[in-house]
């Protein structure tokens, strides 16, 4: 006959000793099972006298737990080891590559529109637009440039054949962005004519222009950005507060001189060239053209139906190919138009 | 604009070095675009004088000469064969730095000493080609540092001049500039009137009073045409890029850099009869100057006698009339033509002369006698002669009028932005030397002759910013009303849309708007493209009426340069005539992908397999989250007619997506055919607010449903029916798996459905699950598709 601390002793010895769950089950079975050992001493438990019934069922019960908790405890440990070795079955070489669709990105010219956007929506810009097959009358006449005007010569213009091969007078390619001034004025007065005062005009209008020209340093196509300010007291100074604003948010940087050179452009009056000359880096101290700008002339403001007496605001026109170029040190302006993936897919 | 700092200098002289004379210009308006030396830097050349020449003992090509360099006599072998006994020429001494780095040392030349050499221009850097040594005139003193006698320490100024500056297109007009800058005092030369010596004259008749309001002329008799022009005028006037001819024709040239008044003289004896300056007869014609015979529009301006045309008036003289060295007379003009009468006429005979550039932009009008008369005074010193009396018509009602212009003081405050004080304003236009009076911080202020820039107030403003300095005006931060800007939820920027196909992973580019006539004709099927008149190049040529040419030529040039995986898209505008549209032209604004080459990067764990229509549709229903599009079978010129579709959405065609025609595909010699997309953008702009439905609490029934159809049978043919007969509770119906194959008679396709069924109010019931299946298995049978069992 089995001593109660033999059967515990046998059934702890036994438990360590298996490694497989199902095994472990079956062992239990020998001991806790309807026919299990410790199931028969307590079936057993009935013969003995009233006496002793007591005390064996007491030590009987605590062998049984002993043998359970032993049991609990290897089930535990037979599921954490089954885990572990799942675990380590499953382990990845993590420093493979990522799978996948890679993106795409934004041309970096647009790169630059989307910040320049951003920034002059921040102090109420929004965003305009305009046809790039643009009437004579917007491009030109409208702003100031009447026909023989010295200064269509400034621009080389792309013009249309009619139908029967002769060129069309009345259109051509937009040889700037300010073509959209016009525009927008008549739109805007027409929207607000109901009303005693007339909301401001601030809109940015960014967008492809054209002229005759191609080199190293020009294309015949490029982007230009025209911004207009017109409320009832916009001033010079405004318009040099604004563009240093800007020029300082756009590079990120403090470290940068802004010159406004005294210009003509036929739309505005008093007109300026903006420089602008970086304090540090590889182009330090040079001077750059960025744009040009001014007072809208009263002849465009009333071209665009607005009374120069009551309203007054400034334009400006720059060069965002240019902006890219500094901002990101490009030095060949052929390459935003080329389309070679080995340049544009660094600009995600 | 190009001159000599030297000659401005005798005109006013600021204590400024040239840089900062330079920089004062360029802020005032007046763009220094270069500034070079006259001469290279050099040293220890003289003027010498040769004494004798003679044959090199040793050398054939040599000669042995003296040459007398001040106070000294120096044996110097030279190689020029132009050096003779005489002769005034440039030294070098020994010790002398000439241009290059070249050093002047003691030397044998075939064992006979050498102290020096001498010069020609080109070894002096002050030409660009010589032929031999650089004869100076017989005056020439010996000795001379030649720097000093040449004035080769001069500084050429190039001004890039905006349109309304006409009036400093001269030395008199910038000196003007630079005494209202800096306060400093003109002293351009005192014009004299010359003696009238002789009685003969030549009477004028203006019958084109509008185009010629002002017309000045005189006989200059017994002048000697041959006489050289003296070396000074002929020194400036190269400065000023412009070449030596003869000495009157240099003379005419000379006043219009100086005073900037174009001259014209005529040979006297080649005229008959009296000067008319009147408009063309009809097919009348003129030899001009230039050589070329025009038959002048009928309303050009013609300077004619008696008899013909003699010149282009304000723009180019006549060939036959013209001052040669023979010519003994001379008639001299100095004329106001109107800007309007000029204004392109030059252009439309694409030339462009000084005279035509000024008149076009306006010329001084109150001053043809005053420079008339400095042009006889220099034609008596140089070639001499002796002057008639000048004949001047003027037509006063068609002079150019200069109106006096209101400036208030609150006005140029408001437009600047800052507090000028009257007085300020004062002094910068009294510093302009306009003349000017004020009542109550009113000014009025008459533009002088010279200047055609002055028409409104706004000029006067600029002119008292510009003097005053734009860096001089403060540049306060934006001062703002704080209102915010509309934000519309329903609206995608351009912008948004690029960065939606962006993260699709294709790049954007930005392809010219004109393009091939071939790209039209293959991608577009179109032979009628818009052209432009004065294209840049003949392969950009048409405007473009799709983007995809231009997609194509970027995956062909990426191919090259050996990028297998291309995937690009454009957002830009296309054009096509459209009398509807603004301007004549519909330029809608478009955005296009093209893919090519793998599916995906090429990784690890996924097998290669390049990309295909269904992946670029997907790329195309990404674009429209919450929309249905219809894509639907279609032909395109681009595209293979069994692999592109038609997208539409809501009944609008909105777009077109295929594979390239592998006609396209051999062509453009493409490694494989592309798949490409082109959308309207506006449709894109707009993007539905999200529109709520209550989320059913009951739970989802889930059937599936496969149909076996022919195998040309497109699916949407079987989901439309689907749809149409779906009851309310079937949620979707979705597509899970296409088979062909085992199983399945040849020419025959199954589609398998799931359809997804809820009800919001109560679980279904079997029974209604099951009618409701009965619909789309009966729906389907009188399409023609069989239930697969």
């Amino acid at each position: 006959m089995n001593t109660l601390d033999e059967i515990v002793a046998r059934a702890l010895a036994e438990f360590v000793a298996i490694g497989e769950p199902a095994k472990l089950e079956e062992a239990k079975a020998q001991y806790l099972g309807k026919a299990g050992l410790l199931t028969e001493q307590l079936k057993n438990l009935g013969k003995l006298p009233p006496e002793e019934k007591k005390t064996a069922g007491a030590a009987i019960n605590a062998a049984k737990n002993q043998v359970e908790e032993a049991l609990n405890a290897r089930r535990e440990a037979l599921k954490r080891a089954a885990l572990e070795a799942q675990l380590s079955a499953e382990a990845l070489d993590v420093t493979l590559p990522g799978r996948g669709r890679s993106r795409g990105g934004l041309h970096p010219v647009t790169r630059s529109l989307d910040r320049i956007e951003q920034l002059f929506r921040t102090i109420g810009f929004e965003v305009a637009d305009g046809p790039e097959i643009e009437g004579d009358w917007h491009n030109f006449t409208a702003l100031n440039t009447p026909e023989k005007h010295p200064a269509r010569s400034m621009h080389d213009t792309f013009y249309i054949q009619a139908e029967d091969g002769s060129v069309q007078e009345d259109v051509l390619l937009r040889t700037h962005t300010s073509p959209v001034q016009v525009r927008y004025m008549q739109a805007h007065v027409e929207k607000y004519k109901h009303e005693a005062t007339m909301p401001e005009i601030r809109i940015i209008a960014p967008g492809r222009v054209y002229r005759v020209d191609s080199d190293a340093t020009h294309s015949p196509m490029f982007h230009q950005v025209e911004g207009l300010w017109i409320g009832e007291k916009v001033s010079f100074a405004d318009l040099r507060g604004v563009l240093a604003d800007f020029l300082r948010c756009f590079f990120e940087s403090d470290d940068l001189n802004l010159r406004f050179r005294p210009s003509f452009f036929p739309f505005t009056e008093p007109s300026a060239e903006i420089d602008m000359a970086f304090m540090s880096g590889p182009n330090k101290g040079r001077w750059l053209e960025i744009g040009g700008c001014g007072m809208v002339h009263p002849n465009v403001l009333r071209h665009g139906g607005i009374d120069p007496e009551k309203y007054i605001g400034f334009a400006f026109g720059m060069g965002p190919d240019r902006l890219t170029m500094l901002r990101y040190g490009i030095d060949d302006l052929r390459l935003f138009f080329d389309g070679d993936l080995r340049f544009l897919s660094q600009f995600k | 604009m190009q001159f000599s700092e030297n000659w401005l200098r005798t005109f006013v002289n600021p204590t400024l070095s040239s840089d900062e004379l330079g920089h004062l210009l360029t802020m005032a308006g007046l763009e220094l675009e270069e500034l070079d030396p006259a001469a290279p830097a050099f040293n220890q050349v003289v003027v010498g004088e040769i004494l004798t020449a003679e044959k090199h003992p040793n050398a054939d090509k040599l000669r042995l000469t003296t040459v007398n360099v001040g106070g000294e006599v120096l044996q110097i072998v030279c190689g020029a064969p132009n050096a003779a006994v005489g002769l005034k020429v440039p030294c070098a001494l020994v010790g002398a730095q000439l241009p290059g780095d070249f050093n002047i040392k003691k030397a044998k030349v075939r064992d006979v000493e050498s102290f020096g050499m001498l010069c020609s221009a080109k070894e002096l850097g002050i030409a660009e080609e010589s032929d031999g040594l650089l004869v100076l005139p017989a005056d020439a003193p010996v000795g001379t540092d030649i720097r000093d006698y040449l004035g080769l320490d001069d500084k050429l100024f190039t001004l890039k001049l905006t349109p309304n500056r006409a009036d400093c297109l001269s030395i008199l007009g910038i000196a003007r500039e630079v005494a209202a800058l800096t306060g400093v005092d003109l002293t351009a030369p005192e014009i004299l009137p010359a003696a009238v010596r002789s009685d003969k004259s030549r009477a004028v008749v203006v019958e084109a009073k509008a185009h010629c309001p002002r017309y000045a002329g005189r006989v200059v008799t017994g002048v000697n045409a041959a006489t050289a022009t003296p070396a000074w005028m002929v020194q400036r006037l190269a400065r000023s890029g412009i070449r030596s001819i003869s000495a009157i024709v240099d003379i005419t040239n000379y006043v219009l850099l100086e005073q900037g008044q174009p001259m014209h003289a005529f040979d006297n004896a080649k005229l008959s009869g009296a000067i008319h300056v009147r408009l063309p007869k009809a097919s009348e014609q003129l030899t001009l100057l230039n050589g070329n015979t025009i038959t002048p529009d009928a309303d050009a301006v013609l300077i004619a006698d008696e008899s013909r045309a003699l010149a282009l008036g304000g723009i180019m003289g006549g060939d036959e009339s013209g001052v040669t060295t023979t010519t003994t007379e001379i008639f001299l003009e100095s004329a106001f033509f109107a800007p309007d009468a000029i204004a392109g006429k030059a252009r439309a005979l694409n030339f462009s002369t000084d005279s035509s550039y000024r008149f076009e932009r306006g010329v001084d009008f109150s001053r043809q006698v005053e420079v008339l008369e400095r042009a006889t005074q220099l034609v008596l010193e140089i070639c001499g002669g002796e002057a008639g009396p000048i004949t001047e018509v003027v037509a006063e009602t068609f002079l150019p009028k200069r109106n006096p212009l209101r400036l208030r003081l609150s006005r140029l405050n408001q437009v600047i932005g800052i507090d000028f004080t009257r007085e300020a304003v004062a002094a910068q236009l009294k510093n302009l030397r306009f003349p000017w009076s004020e009542e109550d911080q009113v000014f009025l202020v008459t533009p002088p002759a010279h200047r055609f820039d002055m028409e409104i107030e706004e000029d006067l403003i600029e002119e008292v910013a510009r003097l005053y300095g734009y860096d001089n005006i403060p540049a306060p931060a934006p001062v703002n009303h704080v209102a915010m800007l509309p934000l519309p939820e329903a609206k995608r920027t351009p912008m948004q849309v690029r960065r939606l196909v962006a993260e699709r992973d294709y790049q954007e580019v930005v392809n010219f708007s004109f393009v091939e006539t071939a790209w039209e004709k293959d991608f577009a099927g179109n032979d009628k493209p818009v052209v432009l008149a004065n294209p840049i190049a003949s392969q950009m040529g048409v405007m473009r009426t799709t983007l995809m040419g231009g997609l194509v030529n970027t995956l062909s040039f990426n191919l090259k340069r050996r990028t297998a995986r291309v995937r690009v898209f454009e957002l830009g505008r296309c054009f096509w005539r459209d009398a509807e549209a603004v301007n004549g032209f519909a330029q809608p604004l478009r955005v296009a992908g093209l893919a090519a080459g793998p599916a995906e990067p090429e990784q690890w764990g996924s097998k290669t397999r390049n990309v295909d229509f269904y992946d670029v549709k997907a790329d195309i229903e990404a674009l429209f989250p919450t929309q249905t599009l219809r894509f639907e079978k279609t032909s395109h010129p681009a595209l293979h007619p069994g692999r592109c579709a038609e997208v539409t959405l809501n009944d609008r065609l909105i777009g077109v997506v295929g594979e390239l025609h592998p006609e396209w595909v051999q062509k453009y010699e493409l490694v494989s055919a592309p798949i490409l997309f082109e959308l309207e953008l506006d449709v894109l702009l707009n993007v539905p607010m999200p529109a709520y439905a209550q989320v059913s609490r009951f739970p989802v029934v889930e059937r599936d449903l496969a149909f076996v159809v022919a195998q040309e049978t497109p699916l949407q043919g079987l989901l439309s029916v689907l749809d149409s007969a779906a009851v309310s509770t079937v949620q979707s119906i979705q597509l899970f798996d296409v088979y062909q194959g085992k199983g399945l008679e040849d020419g025959k396709k199954s589609l398998a459905f799931r359809v997804v069924m809820q009800d919001t109010q109560k679980t279904l019931a079997d029974a209604e699950v099951d009618a409701a299946i009965a619909e789309l298995v009966s729906a389907a049978q009188q399409f023609g598709a069989v239930l697969r069992t």
